[in-house]
């Protein structure tokens, strides 16, 4: 089965994250999307492996898997301290520095 | 034989598709989340089928195990499950909807066209890699970058920690 297949998935998967950052407004779901793209990457790293028969590209979908886990604990801990100032977390509403 | 692999990805490609879809689609964020739960564990199913075993049980311990959790956490605590769906800028999700289809378009066009055009090793050709041989690599050619890891893990639970700690009144800690 050619490799393409995999490829195309994964932009379908990639362009619908991309969506749901400009389309939604809560910035949780915002942050899904981002997984979302995280993972399209991540499953063209893995057909590559599988196409090359190489282990590199696991190991870094090892790696992005981390700094995803860390980019999610930041970014959550963000969403917490915009709450507690503002009340919302709706993206328009985040519109001054101060807060 | 090739064709039952076919089928499979078709159901998978699709199950992927459509959760990722419902989670752009559905108002509420629990129903997101479970929804994104749904498309991680399928994507791990398509690693399998490429024989990332290893990756693949990470992907279900760590992303719809963990990550998802911490969403899910988060967005109970916080109660913003819902918010109004309605758009600011007028014509802003049509125009994103558009661009989106036409960014996939050339994607997908320029990946038929001047992509690889190679075949995948037929399913009992493909060989699983091992947890040890991932391990095997991962300590011997990628030590740095993995102590580098483990550097930025810190760094995320200082700042998360720093983050979301509330300062204390000067009396209330003169007390403790």
């Amino acid at each position: 089965m050619p490799v393409t297949y995999y490829l195309v998935l994964s932009a379908i998967m990639f362009v619908l994250g991309v969506v749901g950052v400009v389309v939604r407004r809560n910035a949780i779901v915002i942050f899904m999307s981002l997984e979302l793209m995280f993972n399209a990457a991540n499953l063209l790293f893995v057909a590559f492996a599988a196409y090359y028969q190489i282990v590199t590209g696991q190991l870094f979908v090892f790696f992005v898997m981390t700094v995803a886990a860390a980019e999610v604990a930041v970014g959550l801990a963000l969403m917490v301290a915009i709450f507690r100032a503002k009340h919302s977390i709706d993206v328009d509403q985040m519109n001054s520095l101060k807060g | 034989m090739p064709v039952i692999q076919i089928v499979i990805f078709i159901i998978l490609g699709v199950v992927a598709v459509g959760t990722a879809v419902g989670m752009l689609l559905s108002r509420n964020a629990v129903y997101a989340a479970l929804f994104l739960v749904l498309n991680f564990a399928t994507i791990a199913i398509l690693y399998l089928i490429l024989g990332a075993p290893f990756i693949a049980l990470a992907q279900i311990t760590v992303y719809a195990g963990a990550i998802m959790v911490l969403f899910l956490f988060v967005i109970m605590l916080l109660g913003v499950e819902k918010l109004p769906f309605k758009e600011r800028l007028r014509g802003q999700r049509l125009i994103a909807i558009l661009l989106g289809v036409v960014f996939l378009g050339e994607t997908v066009l320029y990946l038929v066209y001047h992509g690889q055009a190679g075949q995948l090793p037929a399913p009992a050709s493909i060989q699983f890699v091992s947890p040890a041989d991932l391990g095997h690599v991962l300590f011997n050619e990628y030590m740095l970058p993995f102590e580098v890891t483990s550097v930025i893990l810190l760094v995320a639970l200082v700042g998360a920690i720093v983050l979301t700690h509330r300062e204390k009144s000067a009396a209330a800690a003169e007390q403790v």
